[in-house]
C-alpha cells in the first residue's frame, strides 16, 4: 500500500437501531479525486465523518497510508475536513484562522503566521489576510476554509458537500478551481455530493452509495456508460429502467419479457430464465422510426414533450413501460415533429440496451 | 459647457426632490413611534432630569429650597464616608460579578453543550428560572433560618461533630451579602450566555478538533471569545443590580455593611432629597462609565 492510499474496510455505522453505513469496502489509490455521491440519507457523509474521525465507527477499519487509523483522533489521522458551512471562526481574521492549526500546535506567532500567508497566497486570498470571515463572499469564504484546511499538509483533503452552499454561477467556477488545486496539489480529495453533475465533472473515481451501501464504485465514464444496478441508472439519469423477467437467454444476449406482454433483448451477464431483470437503456440514444429488429424498440403513446433547445424530450408510455424517456435532437424532432397523445415507434441500437446488476441482499 | 450645464442642472433639481410632501408613510412612523416616546419621556427621561434639578437645590431639616448650589455635590464627594460607601459598593459588584459570570458560564455551558435534547434543556432552564416564582425579599429572607446561628448550616455542623461553635460570620456580614447576591443574581448571568452558547455553529467545535485543539484549547480558543458578547450582557445586568441594590446588603448585613443605594435611601428618610439627589447622579454617572468601558470592550451588537 502506498503512500496517500486511503482504504476503508467493512465500515458500519450503526445509530441506534438505524443502520447508517453498512458494511461498506473502498480503496481510493493516493492523488484520487473521489466523488462520494448519492441522495441524502444515503450514508455518504456518515462514511466522510467517520474517515474525518468525527464520527466513531461501529464496525470496520479505516487504513491510511498503511496504518489503521480508526480509533486516532481527527488531527492524528493524515486527513483535514473542510465543512459543508466551511465552519470558519467568526472572531479570527482570515490568518488567525488559516493558522488555527499551528497555534494549536504551539508554534509561535511569527512562522505560524508566515506558513498562513503562503496559504492565503496559493488561494489568492493574501489580500484579505486581516479581514474577518463575514466581510466575505461565499466563493472567499470557501478558498479560506481551503487554506486552513491544507496548513496541516494533509494526505487526504474530505470535502462535506463544499459547493452547496454556493449560487449555481459560483458553483462552477469553485469546482473547477478545485479540480485544479486537486491537480497540482496531487493529494486524495474525498467530495461528498448529492450532485451527479458535480461528481462527474471533478472525479476520477464515483462511489455511488444508497441505504448505507456502495452500489458502484468506478471511473465516472463507467458509470455513466454502464451503471451496475437499476439505481445507478436511476440516480444518474440518463437511463430508462424497463423491469420485466429474463424469458431466453442465448450468446450473452438476455431476452426480457415486461409485464405487458412485449419483449426486449438486453446484452450483458447471463442470467437464470424467470428471474427478475432491470434493463438500461440510454435516453440519448433512443430514435424515434420503426426497430429494424426484433426487441430492441416499442411502440407508445407521447405523454409529454419538453423542449429544451438543442434536443426535445419525450416522455412515451407503452405497453407495460411507463414514463419511458427519450431525448432526440431538435433537428431530427422538427422534421418529424409529433404531439402529446400519438403513437410512435421508438427503437435503438443493441449496445444501448444493457442487463443491470441487483444488489445482492 | 458641459461643465456648465451640469452647474445650472444641480441647483434645479434639488428642490424637487426637496419639494415631496410630508406622504403618510412617513407620517406614520413617526406615529407609530410616539407611544414609546410618551412613555420613556415621562418615565424615564422626565424622572432624571427632575433628579439632576433637584440635585442642585438647597435645603434644611424641615424644607428644599429651590436654587443652584453646588454644595450637595461638594458634600458627597468631599465626605470620607461616601468614598468609603462606594468602595465597598464596588467590592460587592467586583466579588459578585466575579461569582455569577464563573457559576453562569459554567451552568450555561452545561445546558448547552452537554445537555442533548432541546427538551431537556427548556426543562432545566425553567428549573433555573423557579426561584423567580417568589419575590426578592422572600428569597432573601429565607437565607436567615439557614444561615443564622441557631440555623439549619449551623446545628447541622454542630450535631456532626464538625465544629463546636456556632459559625457567626454566616450570616449578618458581608459573606452573606454576596451569597445573597449571587444566588439573586445568577440567573441574569446564565440567561444571556446560554443565548450565546446555542448560537455557536456546533461545526466550528469539530472544525477546531480537526485542526487538533484539545478540550481545553476549544474552550480558550472558539468558545470563550464567542461566549463574550453574552457575559458582556450578564456583567452589565449584574453590575447594575448590585450597584443600585439596597434591601440585599441591608437584610443579610445586619445593617453592617453600607451601600450607595442604602446610602441614599437613609439621606431621603432625613428628607434630605437634594443631597440623595446628588447622591444618585453621582452613581448613574459611574454605572453608565462602567456599562461603557464593557460595551468598549466587547462588541455586543451581534446579540441585540
Amino acid at each position: 500500500m502506498a503512500q496517500g492510499d486511503l482504504e476503508v474496510v467493512k465500515l458500519t455505522k450503526r445509530y441506534g437501531d438505524a443502520l447508517a453505513v453498512d458494511s461498506i469496502d473502498l480503496k481510493v489509490p493516493a492523488g484520487t479525486y473521489c466523488c462520494l455521491l448519492g441522495p441524502s440519507g444515503c450514508g455518504k457523509t456518515s462514511t466522510l465523518r467517520m474517515v474525518a474521525g468525527h464520527e466513531a465507527a461501529t464496525d470496520g477499519d479505516i487504513i491510511l497510508s498503511s496504518t489503521n487509523v480508526t480509533d486516532l483522533p481527527p488531527a492524528r489521522r493524515g486527513t483535514a475536513m473542510m465543512f459543508q458551512s466551511y465552519a470558519l471562526f467568526p472572531h479570527l481574521d482570515l490568518i488567525d484562522n488559516v493558522a488555527f492549526s499551528l497555534k494549536m500546535k504551539g508554534i509561535e506567532k511569527a512562522p505560524r503566521q508566515a506558513k498562513a500567508l503562503e496559504l492565503l497566497k496559493l488561494m489568492q486570498m493574501d489580500g484579505y489576510a486581516s479581514r474577518r470571515p463575514a466581510q466575505l463572499s461565499g466563493g472567499q469564504q470557501q478558498r479560506v476554509a481551503l487554506a486552513r484546511a491544507l496548513i496541516t499538509d494533509p494526505e487526504v483533503l474530505l470535502l462535506d458537500e463544499p459547493l452547496s452552499a454556493l449560487d449555481p454561477f459560483l458553483k462552477i467556477r469553485m469546482r473547477a478551481e478545485l479540480k485544479k488545486l486537486q491537480t497540482r496539489l496531487g493529494i486524495t480529495f474525498v467530495h461528498v455530493t448529492h450532485s451527479q453533475e458535480e461528481a462527474m465533472a471533478l472525479a476520477d473515481l464515483i462511489v455511488v452509495m444508497n441505504n448505507g451501501r456502495v452500489e458502484q464504485a468506478a471511473a465516472p465514464r463507467e458509470v455513466f456508460e454502464r451503471p451496475a444496478t437499476a439505481f445507478v441508472a436511476r440516480f444518474m439519469g440518463d437511463h430508462n429502467v424497463v423491469t420485466g423477467s429474463a424469458r431466453s437467454v442465448a450468446d450473452g444476449v438476455v431476452s426480457v419479457e415486461v409485464p405487458g406482454g412485449s419483449s426486449f433483448a438486453a446484452s450483458g451477464a447471463p442470467l437464470a430464465v424467470g428471474s427478475p431483470v432491470d434493463v438500461g437503456i440510454r435516453t440519448d440514444h433512443v430514435r424515434v422510426g420503426t426497430t429494424p429488429a426484433e426487441g430492441l424498440g416499442f411502440t407508445g403513446i407521447v405523454s409529454n414533450i419538453e423542449y429544451r433547445g438543442a434536443s426535445v424530450k419525450l416522455s412515451v408510455d407503452g405497453a407495460g413501460i411507463e414514463d419511458f424517456t427519450a431525448i432526440v435532437d431538435d433537428k431530427s424532432f422538427f422534421s418529424k415533429p409529433v404531439a402529446v397523445g400519438d403513437a410512435v415507434p421508438l427503437y435503438w441500437d443493441a449496445e444501448d440496451a444493457i442487463i443491470l446488476g441487483r444488489p445482492n441482499s | 459647457m458641459a461643465v456648465a450645464d451640469q452647474s445650472i442642472a444641480v441647483p434645479t433639481s434639488k428642490p424637487k426632490t426637496r419639494k415631496t410632501p410630508l406622504s403618510f408613510g412617513r407620517l406614520a412612523s413617526y406615529l407609530q413611534s410616539i407611544p414609546l416616546c410618551l412613555i420613556l419621556g415621562f418615565f424615564l427621561l422626565l424622572p432624571i432630569l427632575l433628579l439632576v434639578f433637584v440635585s442642585f437645590w438647597d435645603y434644611d431639616f424641615a424644607r428644599m429650597y429651590p436654587g443652584f448650589v453646588f454644595t450637595n455635590y461638594v458634600e458627597t464627594l468631599g465626605s470620607w464616608v461616601t468614598w468609603k460607601t462606594y468602595l465597598n459598593t464596588l467590592k460587592f459588584a467586583a466579588i459578585v460579578w466575579a461569582l455569577t459570570l464563573f457559576i453562569g458560564f459554567w451552568v450555561a455551558y452545561f445546558l448547552a453543550f452537554h445537555v442533548r435534547s432541546a427538551t431537556m434543556q427548556m426543562v432545566l432552564f425553567l428549573v433555573c428560572t423557579v426561584p423567580f416564582l417568589t419575590s426578592n425579599i422572600i428569597r432573601m429572607i429565607s437565607w436567615i433560618p439557614v444561615l443564622g446561628r441557631n440555623g439549619l448550616v449551623n446545628s447541622t455542623l454542630v450535631e456532626m461533630g464538625v465544629i463546636s461553635q456556632p459559625i457567626e460570620w454566616l450570616l449578618y456580614s458581608d459573606f452573606a451579602v454576596v451569597l445573597a447576591m449571587v444566588h439573586l443574581f445568577t440567573l441574569f448571568m446564565v440567561t444571556p450566555i446560554f443565548n450565546t452558547l446555542m448560537r455557536i455553529d456546533r461545526s466550528l467545535i469539530e472544525a477546531a478538533r480537526d485542526a487538533g485543539a484539545s478540550a481545553w484549547q476549544i474552550m480558550w480558543n472558539v468558545i470563550l471569545p464567542l461566549a463574550k458578547p453574552g457575559m458582556a450582557i450578564g456583567t452589565i445586568f449584574v453590575v447594575t443590580l448590585v450597584m443600585a441594590d439596597f434591601s440585599t446588603v441591608q437584610v443579610m448585613s445586619g445593617g453592617q455593611s453600607a451601600s450607595v443605594a442604602l446610602m441614599m435611601k437613609n439621606q431621603m428618610s432625613l428628607l434630605q432629597y437634594p443631597a440623595a439627589a446628588a447622591n444618585a447622579v453621582v452613581l448613574l454617572v459611574l454605572v453608565l462609565l462602567l456599562v461603557g468601558g464593557i460595551l468598549r470592550i466587547v462588541d455586543i451588537r451581534k446579540e441585540l
